[in-house]
């Protein structure tokens, strides 16, 4: 049973048109991430599940009924800004009962719902503050606590944590993830760190542009994006793309990489892309690249590159090395201890079992 | 020295050795303590008229350092003079100004928080029109507005009345008390406005319980400004009342052109002063909110 649906909606503002076409659903409890560059749409879309922006065309479902014509305060939601909207002239105890009291929840049923929340949070001992003495993560947990006493049927997150320092930004995460698992309601969360995406969201939609490119579970997303934009989007660093050119190899399917500097194999069987010599983009994601020696023998579908070493930069868990492949960088993960040295030759394999094709015209996987 | 050091305000004049700080220092209060002397000194005749005897006056004229000092003056000026046909001094007059520039001042400023409450989180299709045509009031001349004035007073039978000039004052002030809050209400955040839709709130409830608690700043900026402008007003005083309903400015008036008597300047300063006292306490205890509010966006 999905609890929000969404089909063929549009959004725009006079001649400007800033979504089309969206079409998602999120099953009951389940946690959807909408990431896309900043201007892509995603506050407006969430604006519209909130009922805050009206729909030009298509339909928002919420458990079956149709709201696009139904108030926020009637939509059975909650939302957490990135600004956290907490009334700066109450206590966060106010802030909590704000939304309950509007609805005529009586007091001591009002009082329950917060000392609940405020023990899931560890807010306690804030209740009696106004948001200008809290600290930004406080501020933070509060803004979820004021969503989470009512109890919606529909989370709807926008950039919770863009406000947060770095470290804070992962403590958080993990929690929300925690908080996801204890009350399992279904969530929209909207981001543009596609870390965030990656690790809380059971589904990712890929917004660009006001249209949504893949919607779908966060490892097929990374594994095999729909097109150029996601596979560029999702991952850090981003997946290499090379022009590259249809052909064979010992009889089997290949792609050729750079005028004729490689040529590397395509899983046998695969049918050919397209046919010999029309012009692909082949896709590899830093870590689809192995070191010689690292080579597992389950890896069976190995090319084989020479590059110029540019660019070294560990990060203590792994190296990234940025190699010149002709004219062309590309960017490999290494283990630190294998890690080469500025100005070095070295020999690389690349795992073509997990290389993603693209058609040049289109952009989309092939 | 040594201590005052260490809690040294920031000061633009200390810029130089020590000999040229002082002597900038005593140019610039030199400068300041003659333009205040400039400014004040008007004032500071009338004050001393208002506790003269009259016969001191006529002799050696209004500058002049007084004989005698007395208070005669002032007691007449609040109880017994004779003023538009009746012997109470100002307090009529001044009850007047009071019943019209109290509820004026009320009614200006909530209209004001309510537009602009609409004008900047309610917007509508020609919202930003409708706030252009009422600043526009700003800059109307309120000479402009006499003739249309009378014609509305007349049709609604509200000529020669307090009432009448409640309406005036009202409207006149609307303008600025729009203004004024629509600009201060722009800063409040919109996530708060949607985020109080979400929680279920209403136009009313979020007016009442979210902007209304973040305007006081605002609120004592436009009190101030109204209540100063409508209890000194003179023009619209002396045109549309007369009698006993006029407010105290043009009362004054008539105090001084009894053209037939002799002339009681000694009273005239003594009622003057008075007729500045509200305006001078409302702006001593508000002032200090009233510039802050002017200069700052006031909504973290
Ligand atoms: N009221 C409006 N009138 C006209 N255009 C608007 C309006 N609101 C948003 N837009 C446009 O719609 C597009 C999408 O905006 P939106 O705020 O949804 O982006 P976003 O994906 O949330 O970006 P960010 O990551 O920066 O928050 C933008 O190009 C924006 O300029
Ligand atoms: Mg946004």
């Amino acid at each position: 049973m999905s609890t929000l649906s969404i089909h063929d909606l549009r959004k725009s503002y006079g001649a400007l048109e800033v979504l089309r076409d969206i079409n998602l659903e999120a099953r009951q409890g389940e946690f959807i991430a909408l990431v896309g560059p900043s201007g892509c749409g995603k506050s407006t879309l969430l604006g519209m599940i909130a009922g805050l922006e009206t729909v030009s065309s298509g339909q928002i479902r919420i458990d079956g009924r149709l709201v696009n014509d139904v108030a926020p305060r009637d939509r059975d939601i909650a939302m957490v800004f990135q600004s956290y909207a907490l009334y700066p002239t109450m206590t966060v105890r106010e802030n909590m009962a704000f939304g309950m009291e509007s609805r005529g929840v009586p007091r001591a049923e009002q009082e329950s719902a917060i000392r609940r929340v405020a023990a899931l949070l560890q807010i306690e001992p804030l209740l009696n503050r106004k948001p200008s003495q809290l600290s930004g993560g406080q501020r933070q947990r509060v803004a979820m606590g004021r969503a989470l006493v009512r109890d919606p049927k529909l989370f709807l997150f926008d950039e919770p944590l863009s406000n947060l320092d770095a470290k804070l930004r992962v403590e958080m995460r993990t929690e929300i993830k925690k908080l996801h698992h204890r009350v399992a309601k279904t969530t929209i969360y909207v981001t543009h760190d596609q870390v965030e995406a990656m690790t809380l969201a059971s589904r990712i939609a890929v917004m660009h542009r006001g249209v949504l490119q893949q919607f779908d579970e966060p490892q097929a997303i990374y594994e095999r994006p729909a097109n150029l934009f996601v596979a560029g989007f999702m991952g850090s660093p981003s997946m290499n793309v090379l022009p590259a050119v249809v052909a064979s190899l010992d009889g089997g399917p290949a792609v050729e990489v750079l005028d004729g500097l490689a040529v590397l194999p395509l899983p046998p069987g695969t049918p050919l892309p397209k046919a010999p010599g029309q012009p692909v983009i082949l896709g590899l994601r830093p870590e689809h690249f192995v070191v010689p020696h690292r080579a597992q023998p389950e890896q069976t579908v190995l090319g084989r590159l020479r590059a110029d070493v540019e660019v070294v930069e560990p990060t203590g868990s792994e190296t990234m090395v940025v190699l010149r492949l002709g004219s062309k960088e590309i960017t490999a993960r290494y283990e630190p201890v294998d890690a080469p040295r500025v100005g070095e030759t070295v020999e690389i394999l690349v795992d073509m079992a997990k290389a993603c094709l693209f058609d040049p015209a289109t952009e989309r996987l092939l | 020295m040594a201590d005052a050091t260490l809690v040294r305000d920031f000061d633009p004049l200390a810029t130089g050795s020590a000999a040229r700080r002082v002597r900038s220092k005593a140019l610039v209060y030199a400068l300041l303590t003659l333009f205040a002397a400039f400014y004040l000194l008007p004032i500071g005749i009338v004050l001393l008229n208002s506790f003269r005897e009259l016969p001191d006056i006529a002799r050696t004229g209004f500058f002049a350092v007084p004989e005698t000092l007395t208070l005669q003056p002032w007691r007449e000026a609040l109880t017994s003079f004779c003023l538009a046909g009746a012997c109470e001094g100002i307090r009529p007059f001044y009850l007047n100004s009071i019943l019209m520039a109290v509820p004026a001042t009320i009614i200006s400023t909530a209209f004001g928080l309510l537009n602009g409450y609409i004008l900047s989180m309610w917007r509508f299709r020609g919202s930003e029109w409708v706030f252009g045509f009422v600043t526009l009031g700003v800059f109307l001349p309120a000479q402009m507005t006499l003739l249309p004035w009378a014609y509305v007073l007349g049709n609604a039978g509200l000529t020669n009345t307090i009432w009448g000039l409640i309406l005036i004052h009202t409207v006149q002030g609307l303008a600025f008390t729009t203004l004024f809050c629509r600009n201060y209400f722009v800063n409040i955040p919109d996530d708060l406005i949607k985020a109080a839709r979400i929680d279920g709130a209403g136009f009313w409830r979020i007016f009442r319980k979210i902007v209304l608690p973040l305007s006081p700043p605002i609120v004592i900026v436009t009190v101030i400004w109204q209540f100063t402008g409508i209890w000194n007003d003179f023009l619209y005083g002396v045109v549309f009342s007369s009698g006993d309903r006029q407010p105290i400015t043009s009362a004054l008036i008539a105090l001084t052109a009894g053209a037939t008597s002799v002339r009681h300047h000694n009273v005239e300063a003594a009622a003057t002063i008075l007729a500045a006292i509200p305006p001078l306490l409302i702006y001593l205890f508000g002032g200090k909110y009233f510039v802050r509010g002017l200069t700052q966006g006031a909504v973290k």
